[in-house]
């Protein structure tokens, strides 16, 4: 005979009450697996492009430290945003506002991996890349998700530096500090960051004003995000080529990268150019899509040349 | 008697579901600590090399 049956979710402005509720599937959810991906794969060019030798199980290490230290980052977003999470389409099925975990919960386990990642790349990789790490997810858990990004509309062009460190932290894992060829990396994924989210913004504006966040669409209008997006395109059309600027791509890279970033600024004119009616959204939608294919790309192409020349 | 598990302290009974996903959580959790120990391990003899499994007793 059951004294008390509990109840699946017990929720209040849609955050759970109850703690011991969420799945495996849920807490992985909380690291944002997809953003973890692109992290992965950003570190790992990265530290293939670093000079240097770094013993292969330490790499692996550092890889997997880097990418539970992102994940953490996204458990502590989470925690954080869960209010605005809750208003929002795009992430009102988050496992906190869903009422699967509680927002303690999250804290926890955002902080314990948050911890561990650190210390564990201090110990077996070095104590630069640690605190190189220790500070990326500083800078995207306090500066950008608890400051910036209710308070500035400028919110994702600062905080977009916390998605652009990886491949540097990865590098200093390899080298133990940073160089003119991982701020490049840096850059060309600090620079990708506002028409990527601007494009975003545009087609899911009205979310982002449901929950009162100030993203550039919601304040300054759609006409100035427009702008934005085109000047941002068109300074990363050259920035996407400095890997064969400073040497260290192929004149091939160089072409396609480009082509690529040319492809890119296209986009981004027909964004600018179609300013009403599905015509708009559908390029915004086609800016955003092409956006992740470009990025993947560059570093693919940047992947395939270290491999071929260190073959 | 066997203590019965699905009740907590509290007098709160776990449902079916709840019970799954505590038991998913802790298999989870004893994968992720084994999982430390292989891997701080494999750093140790990495890092210090294989000299550190033949030391004088």
């Amino acid at each position: 005979m059951s004294l008390v049956e509990r109840q699946d979710t017990f929720t209040v402005d849609g955050l759970a009450l109850e703690g011991g509720e969420g799945s495996v599937g849920d807490y992985i959810a909380l690291l944002k697996p997809r953003v973890m991906s692109l992290v992965i794969f950003t570190a790992f060019v990265g530290m293939m492009l670093a000079p240097g030798h770094l013993h292969p199980v330490l790499a692996v290490v550092s890889i997997l430290c880097i990418a539970i230290g992102a994940g953490a980052s996204g458990a502590l977003n989470m925690w954080y945003d869960a209010d605005i999470d809750a208003v929002m389409s795009r992430t009102a099925k988050r496992p906190i506002p869903a009422g699967k975990i509680t927002r303690q919960e999250a804290f926890g386990f955002g902080m314990t991996l948050s911890v561990g990642s650190v210390l564990t790349l201090g110990l077996a990789v070095n104590w630069f890349a640690a605190a190189f790490l220790a500070f990326t997810i500083f800078f995207y858990v306090v500066v950008y998700t608890m400051w910036l990004k209710r308070s500035t509309p400028q919110n994702i062009v600062i905080g977009g530096a916390a998605g652009a460190f990886p491949p540097m932290v990865a590098w200093s894992c390899v080298t133990g500090d940073i160089s003119i060829e991982s701020a490049v990396l840096f850059l060309i994924i600090f620079m990708w960051t506002p028409p990527h989210f601007w494009a975003l913004a545009l087609f899911k504006c009205g979310d982002y004003r449901k929950a009162g966040v100030p993203m550039l669409p919601v304040v300054a209008g759609e006409t100035a995000t427009r702008n934005q997006i085109l000047i941002y395109s068109l300074a990363l059309l050259p920035i996407g080529v400095l890997p064969w600027v400073f040497g260290f791509a192929s004149a091939a890279y160089g072409a396609f990268a480009g082509a690529l970033g040319l492809a890119f600024l296209g986009l981004a004119v027909q964004v600018w150019r179609h300013r009403e009616g599905d015509l708009a959204r559908k390029s915004a939608v086609r800016l955003f899509t092409f956006s992740l294919f470009y990025l993947f790309m560059l570093f693919a192409f940047l992947l395939a040349e270290s491999l071929i020349v260190g073959a | 008697m066997a203590e019965d598990k699905t009740v907590l302290p509290d007098g709160v009974r776990l449902t079916d579901a709840q019970q799954k996903r505590r038991r998913g959580r802790s298999i989870a959790i004893a994968c992720a600590l084994g999982a430390l120990v292989v891997l701080f391990y494999v750093v140790t003899i990495v890092k210090m090399g294989p000299e550190i499994m033949s030391r004088p007793l």
